[in-house]
């Protein structure tokens, strides 16, 4: 039951709903009640994205219609290049689906700079990757969604990884209608290095889904992943984060964190955090923790002059600020740093 | 410089302050000394401004300005300064970023013209040498893993950027040894001026050792019950708050 398999047969009991576990909090087909008309083919005159001229190349898919070279995301042994992902849902009340294949060649490395446009309301909006990475390749990806409020939008990345390969993403988002943005990993231990962040600022009634899920296949393989999120007025922030060390899967070193703010008394997250462990001799860990803003330190910026509604977006913005320190591209990480000081909520 | 007349104030339903009177004149240092739950830090946060802390009656104002109706940002700018007993700890943000958040919101507050980095900075690099604080420091977060002496001497640091006009410190003692109790003092004392004053708030003399006050007032039961000179800090030392509980 995916969106994409919905939107290809258009046949909306394709559409997960909460009944499938791991939709319960991003029920799509209780929420869709038709399927909209497919989306148009439009020109791709745009104005820049949200990473703006970063990088060497563009790659554009506007309402699921790639515009430029699908080639930018095939990279021979050992060349090396930044690229802007760029999907745009640009047609109010129609659907579209988009596949892409990224592979890296041994030692090839790629910045990825994913983002999730949306110009008009009530879309439905997917996207798929295929992401291999042979050994020694690496990929940074930061992905940035901004869809619209009345979007909905689901992106699901599948990434397999051959020893030794590093992939490390950053997922920043303040949600939509409804929106999900789901990695998969299938880990294969053998010193690949996994690092998963992601930042969730949600305000309005605004909903994102991160969901992960990685799979330790082999050993001495490890994971770091620490995802934040902020919500404010009737937001819902949901993450659910799988590590399985499989069995043998020895000397795996996997650590989970997840922590979220709530700016209001109806904001809400929903949180399922998930170490299933099947191998003897590993180092995992895994701390979630759900909370108010701390009103003593807010007191405190205040006693110092700064008034309440900056004192709390400082505070708010120094939590998200450790999840967009760890990205590795200085670009990126100033563009995501403005995302933050920007989306500030409650 | 400070006066407060009859102040009563509660948290949720208890009333803890109940008909404090004080008078703190420009240049001078009072300690208030007293038993624990006797209303110091009510007092410390009634005076700037902590949400959760009602005052039923009675006024508090600095040179003649009330304090009472202002926000606590905006008591800061009139220069309102709390040294706390327990500093924050705050995770993302530098010490220099917040420090120089809070002087520019000051200015703003003020209508003074921002202070330039360039100039943040040669006073920062100035008052951390006159401290003998490590420069370094002020680049980590702040207060993050820092001793409590090192808090406190973070305190004082604020303190000297920022000059306030009045100054609050809240068992700033507590947690010190004896040496980063001296530096906190010295520090304290160095801040002395006519136009300046400064409340004490204290449990133990030992604090007076080193910041010599003008005047030493006991709180008990939300209520000034004497004052005195240095002596009554020493004569509280040897015999205790009981005396005064009781009359409470």
């Amino acid at each position: 039951m995916t969106l994409s398999l919905a939107l290809e047969a258009r046949d909306l009991s394709q559409l997960p709903s909460r009944r499938d576990e791991d939709w319960r909090w991003t029920d799509l087909r209780g929420l869709i009640r038709e399927l909209p008309a497919p989306s148009p083919e439009v020109s791709a005159d745009l104005s820049p994205g949200p990473f703006g001229d970063e990088g060497q190349a563009e790659l554009l898919v506007v309402n699921g219609r790639v515009w430029g070279d699908v080639g930018l995301l095939t990279l021979a042994e050992g060349e090396a290049r930044v690229v802007r992902l760029r999907f745009v849902s640009a047609t109010a009340a129609t659907g579209h689906g988009i596949k892409l294949a990224v592979s890296l060649a041994p030692g090839a490395h790629l910045t990825l700079l994913e983002s999730y446009e949306g110009q008009a309301p009530d879309y439905l909006a997917d996207a798929t990757l295929n992401v291999r990475l042979e050994t020694g390749a690496r990929l940074e990806r930061i992905v940035l969604a901004s869809d619209h409020a009345e979007g909905v939008s689901v992106s699901t990345a599948s990434v397999s990884l051959a020893p030794g390969a590093g992939f490390a993403q950053t997922v920043l988002t303040d949600g939509a209608r409804r929106q999900r943005l789901e990695t998969r990993v299938e880990h294969p231990g053998q010193s690949a290095a996994v690092r998963m962040d992601g930042a969730y600022l949600i305000a309005d009634r605004r909903h994102a889904d991160l969901t992960t899920a990685v799979n330790h296949a082999g050993t001495d393989g490890t994971t770091d992943q620490l995802v934040k999120g902020v919500v404010a007025d009737q937001g819902r922030g949901v993450f659910q984060g799988r590590i399985t060390v499989s069995p043998g899967a020895d000397r795996t070193d996997a650590r989970m964190g997840h922590h979220a703010l709530l700016l209001s008394d109806r904001a809400e997250v929903n949180a399922k955090p998930e170490l299933l462990i099947f191998a003897d001799d590993v180092a995992c860990a895994h701390g979630n923790t759900v909370g108010a803003l701390d009103e003593d330190a807010l007191f405190y910026a205040q006693q110092r002059g700064i008034p309440e509604a900056e004192a709390r977006a400082m505070l708010t913005e120094a939590f998200i600020g450790e999840v967009i320190d760890r990205i590795v591209h200085d670009g990126a990480r100033e563009v995501a740093r403005a995302w933050a000081a920007k989306r500030r909520v409650g | 410089m400070l006066s407060i007349k009859n102040l009563h104030a509660r948290v949720e339903a208890a009333e803890i302050l109940k008909g404090l009177s004080l008078e703190l004149p420009a240049g001078e240092v009072h300690a208030i000394m007293g038993p624990n739950g006797a209303g110091k830090s009510t007092l410390s946060y009634v005076l700037t401004g902590r949400q959760g802390y009602e005052v039923t009656d009675g006024t508090a104002t600095l040179d003649g300005e009330d304090l009472l109706s202002l926000e606590a940002n905006e008591r800061a700018a009139r220069g309102v300064f709390l040294s706390f007993q327990y500093p924050l700890e705050i995770p993302g943000v530098p010490a220099m970023t917040f420090l120089r958040t809070a002087m520019n919101a000051q200015h703003k507050a003020r209508g003074e013209p921002e202070i330039s980095a360039t100039d943040f900075l040669k006073r920062a690099r100035e008052v951390a040498g006159q401290l003998k604080m490590d420069f370094d420091m002020l680049k980590r977060p702040l207060n993050v893993g820092f001793s409590g002496g090192e808090k406190k001497r973070m305190e004082i640091f604020q303190m000297a950027m920022l000059s306030p006009r009045l100054l609050i410190l809240d068992e700033t003692d507590s947690g010190l040894d004896i040496d980063a109790l001296k530096i906190v003092a010295d520090g304290v004392n160095a801040l002395r001026r006519p136009d300046r004053a400064m409340l004490v708030i204290t449990h133990y003399q030992r604090l007076l050792d080193y910041i010599h006050p003008d005047k030493v007032h006991v709180l008990a039961a939300g209520r000034i019950a004497a004052t005195g000179g240095p002596e009554l800090a020493h004569e509280l030392e040897r015999e205790g708050y009981d005396k005064y509980a009781r009359a409470a």
